[in-house]
């Protein structure tokens, strides 16, 4: 018996460390041609841009950039200390972020559900769409001033759209049996909104926050672009103004990393809804 | 076979009943036609035809889900409207929530009948065990078989202890294998609440097996019912078994000359439109 599984039990060892010492590898090779192509792109403008000083001061430089951010970290900025700007902007971005995706769910969900709603608010919001809302900005900065309610409203206008959409067309897309069926067992029509037609458009509504959360940003830092005492817009405009190529450079270094953490929040979000999902494949690409 | 006080209504009943739907191009196409067809109180009819004769438009007029063009539907004595109560539905595909997992799925009617969590979660547990789903509670939908799904639909059905089930080719998806089974747990389980069904499938074997009366209709579209075959067999039946009683096998070639003439007649629309 021993003498018959004992080489069965190595053979799978062996096979499932091979595969693991594939996987390592191929890890290593990803990250290490990914930190290549850094060096590369980093290196070449360094050393091309930094060779000649009129050309730092129209591109930046990264040493530069690096030197820039470190004065802001230990010294502050022009408008104040870093952390500061830093606030106001995520501030910013995530309460209009909140509102704007709340209404977007809520308005799709209404309109996706009742046909009437559709009909009657439908051409309109097409109409809202279609024009270029980063336009708002300036009304909004007139009508509510310099302060965070103008740019609290910039982002709702951005992020709503993108939301709404998300949501109409995931409310419009669930699976008609499954409407049915819960209508059979006994559930309100308000029921099958809330269980049935809201988990189920959830996929459509999460795949539209990773976008959402960019406008985000874009609308924040815009509305203190056009008008605005604080914030990562405002050392923009301030570093152009006095052509400090690498504090423009510095401050969209800060912005990305932002962004990506909050990518990395809204990942673990989409995870944790969504999780009654099957896995996804993996495999070889097709 | 129960007998009734005469005045008792039908569970279910369709009197002269036609559908017509309007196509996105306007025209009008009309499914059923003069259509009548009682089901008693308790009954388990089952009903075959051709391919697009109208057997689950059918059943969604007894649902509640659409409105006859002509005619009129009953449940238990009451002009269907709206959509009908104390009624279960087993579609052909799943319509199990993927988001709720076995227990959350089968407490799901009487839930939302307002029925407290406890009550609903120690129902729903009775009756996964009575569909043989015991341990499976914590399971997504996603980690079950295409055998297990239609496990929890019948038991998400069977909570709400309806007085008439509908299914509309429920086990067409499933090997045979576990068709044959499920088609002895659903006969089991019917036994124990007693609703009337109306079983739509395209295996007129499982439709013996299962039946008190197979309902044959004619090819669509318009279809309309042709005739009715009440089954005598003795109950309880196996199903995998009573196919090899001559009677099962009489009426299988009495009711299969009825049918056939349908399938042939629907072949050939079929065949003249793909043409």
């Amino acid at each position: 018996m021993t003498s018959t599984t004992v080489p069965a039990t190595s053979g799978e060892v062996r096979r499932s460390g091979a595969f693991h010492l594939h996987a390592v590898r191929r890890r290593l090779l990803v990250h290490g041609v990914q930190a290549a192509v850094l060096v590369a792109v980093l290196g070449f403008w360094q050393l091309y841009v930094g060779a000649d000083s009129r050309k730092i001061i129209l591109y930046g430089v990264p040493s530069g950039i690096v030197a820039r951010l470190k004065e802001w970290v230990t010294v502050g900025t022009a408008v104040g200390s870093l952390g500061d700007q830093i606030k106001v902007t995520i501030e910013e971005a995530i309460l209009g972020f909140l509102i704007g995706t709340v209404l977007g769910i809520v308005f799709g969900l209404a309109l996706g559900r009742v046909r009437f709603l559709a009909d009657v608010f439908g051409p309109f919001i097409k109409v809202l769409n279609s024009i270029p809302r980063i336009v708002l900005g300036s009304v909004f900065v007139l009508a509510f001033g310099l302060g965070l309610e103008s740019k609290v409203m910039l982002v709702i206008v951005l992020v709503f759209f993108g939301v709404f959409f998300n949501a109409f067309q995931g409310a419009r897309e669930v699976d008609r049996n499954l409407i049915a069926n819960a209508r059979i067992l006994g559930a309100s029509r308000w029921q099958v909104t809330r269980q049935v037609v809201l988990p189920s458009a959830f996929t459509w509504i999460v795949a539209s926050l990773h976008v959402a959360f960019g406008f985000a940003l874009i609308g924040a830092i815009v509305g203190e672009f056009i008008g605005g005492l604080q914030g990562l817009g405002v050392l923009i405009k301030t570093a152009q103004g006095t052509f400090d190529a690498n504090g423009v450079w510095a401050a969209m270094v800060i912005m990305g990393a932002v962004a990506l953490a909050a990518e990395w929040l809204i990942t673990r979000l989409e995870k944790r809804l969504l999780r009654w999902r099957p896995p996804q494949l993996s495999g070889p690409d097709l | 076979m129960t007998t009734q006080p005469a005045q008792a209504p039908p569970a279910i009943e369709l009197r002269g009943v036609r559908k017509d739907f309007r196509s996105p191009g306007g025209e009008i196409y009309t499914a059923l036609r003069d259509v009548d067809l009682t089901v008693r109180v308790g009954e388990f009819c089952a009903v075959v035809g051709p391919t697009g004769c109208g057997k689950s438009t059918t059943l969604t007029l007894v649902a509640g889900m659409e409105r006859p063009t002509e005619g009129s539907v009953r449940v238990a004595g009451q002009e269907v409207s709206g959509i009908t109560s104390g009624a279960g539905f087993m579609f052909q595909t799943d319509a199990i929530l993927p988001w709720k997992n076995v227990l959350d799925n089968v407490a799901a009617g009487p839930r939302y009948r307002g029925v407290a969590k406890r009550t609903a979660h120690s129902n729903a547990r009775d009756w996964i065990r009575r569909v043989g789903l015991a341990g499976f509670e914590d399971r997504y939908p996603h980690q079950l078989s295409g055998g297990m799904r239609k496990r929890v639909a019948l038991a998400q059905n069977l909570i709400n202890e309806p007085r008439i089930l509908l299914m509309d080719e429920p086990f067409s998806a499933l090997d045979v294998q576990t068709r044959a089974l499920m088609s002895n747990e659903l006969l089991g389980l019917w036994d124990q609440t007693h609703p009337a069904v109306v079983f739509v499938t395209h295996d007129l074997e499982e439709a013996i097996a299962l039946a008190d009366k197979v309902v044959v209709m004619t090819a669509g579209p318009g279809g309309t019912v042709k005739a009715e075959f009440p089954i005598g067999l003795p109950r309880p039946r196996v199903v995998q078994e009573i196919r090899f009683e001559p009677e099962f096998v009489d009426l299988y070639h009495r009711i299969w000359e009825t049918l056939r003439a349908e399938v042939d007649i629907a072949y050939s629309r079929t065949r003249a439109r793909a043409a």
